[in-house]
């Protein structure tokens, strides 16, 4: 009885200790920010009830958007090659084939109708800065004619739906312009140089980014990178709320990869303590019969 | 020599050579130790247990470790963590029993200080197990440096500045240590030869004076009582098992301890396996760009409380800068330890609730480590800058008070 | 037959040869633990500044460090204690990292100032914080001029009295 009193106390000042230089300090330091939202309600210059066209959408999609994007599962190959693009526009614009179903359908009207206040990027491409995003807003565009286009995105069909393979490809089309990862051999389709400029600095290496911010971090950064690193350069993508699991899903797959055989193991080798544990008291208990 | 006779057995065979029965009689199974115990007396066995799981696998991970600032931090999170088989498994136990070690050497050390298992003849016991854990904490601190992480450069960075803050040679010496003007190549280089030569050979050599240390006051019991070993043998050779007042190692204290091993490996394996966060800071997985500070510097948990006592001292007091005062007391509180046997004038040998005021002492200690360990953590702004130099002042005044509380202490037991 | 002070003299003689050895090792072994020398001649950094561009920024390394080096044009006005005069030109001399989080501020010509990336801190062209978190102004190493070239890592009469008026 007397021991497990004394255990008490110990798990009480051990328990104190860690509260406070975990849990607690966490809390300090890197506050509660609000909840990721997956319908950017804060996006409402486009009428989300109106029903799109997507044959008119093709129409206008082909007369506006191919001299940039190239939309590959809809045979329209890429314009020129990245480092030209790149040279061109500062980074490689984005291949649109799976647009419509990796964005939210709201982001991506809005960012269709004026893609800087979608990105939040305000503060970066201000009249005084001189800077200009190099997509034009299409906001001289009626709402019925940005939901044709939407509803055409969203008809065309993705290379992957599930799987690794999907993970890999929405990774690479909503991160891979910009982010290298170098434990999948994967290289930033933007030159290193032209993105520097581009953003101001080089976008980070994301191979172990679910270990040095975690999945609870990454799940609100990527949504709205605002919110927990006010001013940085990086835009909202807009990703809806499956993409946004795909990439944090491969981007684990890639920095994490033994994830699965650590916590199957983790199991038996607890399971094999257990035993060792209890063989041990009664061993001891016979030893010390003898004795007391 | 002798002639030797043909030997009947192997056994025999080794003894004619190595003396092998003596040997495991004076080891083993008549080296004595008091059966008033309670588990806290098997913190030695599972800190050498742990210190084997470091060793083994320290081994492993040296195989594919690169000690060079463009290698080190893949050669870790991606040679060992991703590819080679079980590469993660060793990183975690090492990780992850680096800083368990700690919280075993705490708890060791604050049972010591409860029972005054430090005086009366057994003061090199103390003062070899301090020498121990100045050992570790070197070799925790040199071994944090080499995943090349953000944290592991920027740990190294201020906890090198701070010997910059000794007078004349401080500047110099900072350079002296690390090899360069700035934690670099060089530092990360000779940090990876102390991590895994000079400081275990130190540690190895250490361990073996603790333990032969042991050999002459013996083991303290939980009430703090002394009686004659030799005597108390003698009941136990003679069958008297239940009478006498000791127990051989072998196999009887190792049989508890072998107990009080299975269930801490229990709690350790959840560790390695479901929650190393702790021992593994997320911060740690970035790559270390010494252009660019992370939000919040802080050293491991087993070190914050002594780094809060550096910080603790933010301005300046009759014109010493804080920066001189908070090393002053860092100094002082990391030397003071050593010295607990000639602090303690009392010369009661008696768990801390039995002795009047000693108790309050001892408790005292412990809620003022727990602040400081947890100040030292969170960022030192606003209120947390003054808990920090209360905090202190208050282990401070704790260690210089403590031979004026034991000697009044001495008088009210004496007076009885 | 050795009388018992001549052994006494040979036994420390044996120790005193000794310990020279132990010491000229220890010694040795510290010079090991020293910087290299290829570490230390880099722990200067020299730069000519006669053939810099007026408001277009350069920047050194020194020590693992980014030193912003600027030439003031004419119009440009300097700042007490935050500038030097080097020939007929005033150029500010400071560590480039930004004294919020240690990010690199980038320089805006056009408006002479200096604008970090990270959280929007801003400094004007002689490193004095204007507007953002950055809690003081850039650093400034301790450098030494030798005609026109610049030598950081050394404090020269020059340094000296910018950082008394600082």
């Amino acid at each position: 009885m007397k021991e497990f009193k004394i255990l008490a106390v110990i798990v009480a000042l051990v328990g104190i200790t860690y509260y406070g230089i975990e849990p607690y300090a966490h809390h300090v330091m890197h506050p509660e920010v609000a909840p990721a939202d997956f319908t950017f309600k804060d996006l409402k210059n486009v009428d989300m009830s109106i029903k799109g066209n997507p044959e008119n959408g093709k129409v206008l999609v082909e007369a506006n958007c191919v001299a940039c994007h190239s939309i590959e599962s809809a045979g329209h190959p890429q314009v020129m090659p990245n480092a030209d693009a790149a040279a061109s526009y500062g980074v490689v614009p984005p291949d649109l084939s799976s647009a419509g179903w990796i964005y939210d359908k709201n982001y991506l009207a809005n960012f269709i109708f004026d893609p800087v206040t979608a990105m939040h990027l305000q503060h970066k491409y201000t009249p005084e800065s001189g800077k200009a995003f190099p997509m034009p807003a299409y906001n001289w565009m009626t709402p019925q004619e940005i939901m044709d286009i939407v509803s055409y995105f969203q008809g065309l069909a993705p290379k992957a739906k599930s799987g690794i393979a999907s993970h890999k490809n929405t990774y690479e089309v909503a991160c891979g312009r910009c982010h290298s990862m170098a434990y999948a051999g994967f290289e930033a389709t933007t030159p290193s140089e032209n993105i520097k400029a581009y953003m101001g600095a080089t976008p980070p290496d994301l191979s172990q980014y679910i270990k040095s911010r975690g999945e609870h971090y990454l799940y609100s950064f990527i949504n709205d990178p605002q919110v927990l690193l006010h001013g940085t350069s990086m835009p909202r993508t807009g990703l809806n709320q499956k993409a946004q699991e795909e990439v944090i899903a491969y981007m684990e797959s890639i920095g994490d990869s033994k994830k699965a055989e650590r916590e199957n193991l983790g199991i038996w080798v607890m399971f094999y303590t257990l035993v060792f544990a209890i063989l041990a008291y009664l061993w001891k208990r016979k030893i010390w019969s003898e004795v007391h | 020599m002798a002639e030797f006779k043909k030997a009947d057995s192997m056994l025999e065979w080794f003894d004619q050579r190595l003396g092998v029965v003596n040997f495991a009689k004076v080891m083993m199974t008549e080296y004595w130790i008091p059966k008033n115990i309670n588990f806290l007396w098997a913190m030695g066995v599972l800190l050498t247990v742990l210190f084997t799981f470091l060793v083994v696998s320290g081994i492993f991970l040296l195989m594919y470790y690169k000690p060079d600032v463009n290698m080190a931090f893949d050669s870790v999170n991606y040679t060992i963590m991703q590819e080679v088989a079980y590469g993660w498994l060793f990183r975690h136990i090492h990780a992850v029993g680096a800083s368990v070690v700690f919280l075993v050497i705490y708890i060791h050390m604050f049972t010591g200080i409860y029972y005054g298992s430090y005086k009366k003849g057994r003061e090199m016991i103390w003062v070899s197990g301090m020498l121990l854990f100045m050992l570790f904490s070197a070799e925790g601190f040199s071994g944090y440096m080499l995943p090349w992480g953000q944290m592991s450069y920027w740990a190294a960075y201020v906890i090198t500045e701070i010997f910059g803050g000794i007078p004349v040679i401080g500047d110099e010496l900072v350079v002296w240590i690390r090899g360069n003007f700035y934690v670099s190549d060089s530092t990360l280089t000779r940090f990876f030869m102390l991590h895994v030569l000079l400081i275990p050979l130190a540690i190895i050599g250490a361990i073996v004076f603790h333990f032969y240390a042991l050999r002459f006051p013996h083991v303290n019991n939980e009430k703090g009582e002394f009686f004659d070993f030799d005597e108390e043998a003698e009941k136990y050779l003679a069958g008297n098992k239940k009478e006498s007042k000791v127990v051989p190692f072998w196999p009887v204290f190792l049989s508890k301890d072998f107990f009080v091993l299975g269930f801490f490996m229990l709690f350790f394996f959840y560790l390695v396996f479901f929650h190393y966060n702790f021992a593994m800071d997320p911060v740690n997985f970035d790559k270390a760009d010494g252009l660019k500070t992370p939000a919040h510097i802080y050293p491991e948990w087993y070190f914050l409380w002594s780094y809060e006592v550096l910080r603790g001292f933010f301005f300046e007091i009759a014109g010493v800068s804080g920066k001189d005062l908070g090393l002053m007391a860092f100094g002082f509180a990391n030397a003071i330890f050593l010295v607990l046997p000639w602090l303690d004038r009392s010369p009661m040998v008696k768990p801390a609730n039995q002795r009047p005021y000693f108790k309050y002492w001892f408790w005292f200690l412990m809620a003022d480590l727990i602040v400081l360990t947890v100040y030292g953590k969170l960022p030192p702004t606003g209120a947390n800058a003054w808990v920090g130099f209360a905090s202190s002042m208050t282990f401070l005044t704790l260690f210089i008070a403590l031979p004026f509380i034991t000697k009044a202490e001495a008088k009210k037991v004496g007076g009885k | 037959m050795m009388d018992e002070s001549r052994r006494g003299f040979i036994g420390k003689a044996f120790g005193a040869v000794a310990a020279v050895g132990g010491i000229a090792s220890l010694i040795a072994m510290k010079k090991t633990w020293d910087p290299l020398p290829s570490v230390m001649s880099a722990g200067f950094t020299t730069v000519d500044v006669s053939g810099l561009e007026a408001n277009k920024l350069e920047i050194a390394v020194w020590r693992g460090k980014p030193v912003f080096i600027l030439k003031y044009t004419e119009d440009m006005k300097p700042t007490d204690g935050r500038n030097v005069k080097i020939g007929d030109h005033y150029f500010s001399v400071m560590i480039g990292l930004c004294t919020h989080l240690g990010c690199i501020p980038a320089y805006r010509a056009d408006q002479h100032d200096f604008k970090c990336a990270c959280h929007g801190g801003e400094f004007t062209d002689a490193g004095v914080q204007k507007f953002g978190p950055p809690p003081r102004p850039l650093d400034i190493p301790p450098f030494k001029l030798d005609g026109v070239t610049l030598v950081l890592g050394e404090e020269g009469p020059e340094y000296k009295a910018m950082i008394a008026k600082a």
